[in-house]
């Protein structure tokens, strides 16, 4: 790829996404596993390009669904990492006051409509926040990130079918990392791309090397402004990889070791560094730089979550519902 | 009052729409045959001709996703209202509803709502157990979501009007023969519970508002109070007439909204009558009947002179057969011993 046409500002802020979600996550091992943090957690270890490449495409206004692995899409839309370390320790101070955990984070301040704990259940809703967009007659769009597991829920396909017939502005991303749970995509799926049944729906569909930043960048690129110009919508297809369980400890016992080997080589932001140095665009002292940056973010972070206060229940009681205007 | 109109249910339910659509922009139906065939039941009839094809949108068919597309848009700021052709369908789009709707105000701490109503057509029309269902409890059992079971046209217009101006998600339980309408290509109904002599019926044109939480006594009485909900609010009205020639006086009461449910209103009217018959359509089991029991039984324990009896269908999947739901269904009859029992200290 022609580095070229790109510029540094963009060039450095698909590898510091990158960084921000895979050491936030890293961190967030850390204290599962010497404190007692709270809950559970999907680590998106290994496909954090996916996130990042669509990142930049997106501009003020666009709205985002996302799965149960979705630190990485919250950070990719600039939730504050403050507040999403507060809301794994379940803090006050966090995203969602504390109150939903890694599986429940909600920014609509920056367009961010939640992770969720229910596969494919992001992609209805993120066609609804479009029809509102296309009603409000603005040119923005809303991006529903989906594992390839969630390809195979029903909602996901009304939802595919509903965003194609009325022509709304949704890029489906769906994040192929080879396997549901311990399922592997060859004991769930008779075809060979994900992305194959789009064209079923009326949409275009393109699968890309999700672990290839750049890739995921210039088709999200294409995609968002068929998207934005009123076409309707894309489905985009991401080939990776999660480098961990799936959830918190799981080992992972049924893959090979031969197979997690190769896609560890295939690492994301290995990957980019390597480009971004042989190419000349960072020096190492810059990408050192740009690491110990990240490093301090998330230092900042595990500090603010600590010295917040943990929520109580009596909050909670009364939070089932919205108080209607003038009800006491 | 001027401009007061005798109207059935579906054309109170219509007039709501419109007016809320008139006043609000941002209200929009969402739902199958919605637009030019005007509903199953004809409750959003001309509705599309009013306010075009954009803000009246016949979805596919597709329950998951119409309820999906209305948390989506409620996030965004909209007052979707979308319409279940059946209330039994929404069990194709129950995730939406009882673990995105329902769930995600208290999951955002509070910062994200979902103002939606979502309309389910409910109750037996001798079309089987997938179509005649009241499935209201389901919905009782779902924090998060607000629970509202008109039983007249004039009730139904004004809680309508709430349930949209409402920040959360409420679920509107419409009994299908109080519509008073037939389905398109459907004989009349078996029971047409249109009554023109009924103030229930009588809706004037003015917006109004019933609040959640406060509910109706359908009527005044002393010796047994009936809680009734839906088509039974009818049949115990009925029933209320044949046992005042007997000389017992029955409270009916009914509950409007089962969430948020008017707790003190039905206390006072044990205190009154200290006799607790709870007629519902539903089946027995775990519904809306159980859990007012439990209120009762609970909280207004010293007030009763009799066990609470509650009414309603057998458990088991309704079969279409007229013969069947006849026999089974509470009717005006089994209301009438019941409460002579019950009165009568049989019980």
């Amino acid at each position: 790829m022609d580095l070229s046409t790109l510029d540094r500002f963009t060039l450095n802020n698909l590898l510091v996404i990158m960084l921000r979600i895979r050491l936030f996550e890293e961190a967030l091992f850390r204290a599962f596993m010497t404190e007692k943090m709270p809950g559970t957690m999907h680590q998106t270890t290994g496909q954090e390009a996916i996130a990042a490449g669509i990142s930049q495409v997106l501009q003020s206004g666009d709205v985002m669904t996302s799965t149960h692995r979705g630190h990485g899409h919250a950070i990719a839309k600039g939730v504050s990492l403050n507040q999403m370390m507060a809301e794994m320790y379940a803090r006050t101070t966090g995203v969602s006051a504390g109150m939903g955990g890694s599986m429940h984070m909600f920014d609509l301040d920056r367009g961010f409509l939640g992770t969720t704990g229910v596969v494919g259940a992001g992609l209805p809703i993120a066609v609804g926040a479009a029809l509102a967009l296309k009603l409000d007659g603005k040119a923005n769009i809303a991006v529903a990130f989906f594992g390839e597991g969630a390809a195979n829920q029903g909602a996901v396909h009304e939802a595919l079918n509903m965003a194609a017939v009325w022509k709304l502005p949704v890029l489906f991303v769906c994040e192929n990392n080879h396997y549901a749970v311990s399922t592997g995509f060859e004991r769930s799926f008779a075809i060979e791309r994900v992305a194959e049944r789009a064209p079923g729906y009326g949409m275009p569909g393109l699968t890309v090397d999700g672990n290839d930043v750049l890739a995921v960048y210039t088709a999200a690129d294409q995609a968002v402004t068929r998207a934005r110009n009123g076409e309707g919508p894309y489905f985009l297809e991401c080939i990776t990889y999660r480098h961990k369980g799936h959830s918190r400890f799981e080992p992972a016992s049924y893959r090979s070791k031969d197979e997690l080997e190769t896609w560890l080589k295939k690492d994301p932001i290995e990957r980019y560094k390597q480009l971004l140095a042989s190419e000349g665009i960072f020096s190492d002292e810059e990408l050192q730089g740009i690491g110990e940056k990240v490093r301090d973010e998330i230092q900042q972070a595990l500090e603010y979550a600590h010295h917040s206060p943990l929520v109580e229940a009596g909050p909670a009681l009364a939070l089932a519902f919205r108080k209607p205007v003038g009800e006491r | 009052m001027t401009g007061v109109r005798t109207l059935n249910m579906s054309q109170a339910i219509n007039e709501a729409l419109r007016e809320e659509m008139a006043r609000d922009a941002k209200v929009i139906i969402l739902g199958e045959d919605v637009g030019q065939f005007g509903g199953a039941f004809q409750v959003t009839k001309k509705l599309l001709d009013e306010f075009g094809a954009e803000r009246v949108r016949d979805t596919p068919l597709s329950e998951a996703a119409i309820i999906g597309c209305a948390v989506g848009a409620a996030l965004m700021g909209y007052r979707p209202v979308a319409e279940i052709q059946y209330s039994d369908f929404v069990a194709c789009g129950f995730d939406q509803l009882v673990n995105q709707a329902a769930k995600i105000h208290l999951m955002s701490g509070g910062k994200a709502c979902v103002p939606m109503v979502v309309r389910l057509p409910i109750g037996a029309r001798e079309h089987g157990a997938q179509h005649d269902q009241s499935p209201e409890a389901w919905f009782m059992h779902t924090p998060g979501l607000k629970v509202v079971i008109p039983s007249t046209p004039y009730d139904a217009k004004g809680l309508l009007k709430t349930a949209i101006r409402d920040p959360n998600p409420v679920v509107f339980c419409e009994h299908k023969v109080l519509y008073g309408t037939q389905s398109v290509g459907g004989r009349g109904l078996p029971d047409q519970a249109v009554d023109s002599i009924d103030p229930g019926y009588q809706v004037p044109e003015e917006d109004y508002q019933i609040p959640f939480g406060q509910a109706s006594i359908k009527r005044n009485g002393k010796d047994l109070t009936i809680v009734a909900t839906a088509l039974m609010v009818q049949r115990a009205l009925r029933a209320a007439e044949v046992l005042a020639a007997e000389g017992i006086e029955v409270e009916v009461f009914d509950p409007r909204t089962l969430v948020p449910f008017d707790q003190e209103a039905l206390i006072a009217s044990i205190q009154k009558t200290h006799r607790l018959l709870i007629v519902t359509e539903e089946t027995l089991t775990a519904s809306s009947s159980a859990e007012i029991a439990a209120i009762v039984a609970q909280d207004a324990f010293d007030w009763l002179d009799a066990p609470i009896v509650r009414l309603g269908t057998p458990d088991i999947p309704l079969p279409f057969a007229p013969t069947i739901q006849e026999a089974i269904i509470p009717n005006v009859e089994r209301i009438l011993f019941t409460a002579r029992d019950l009165v009568e200290k049989r019980i």
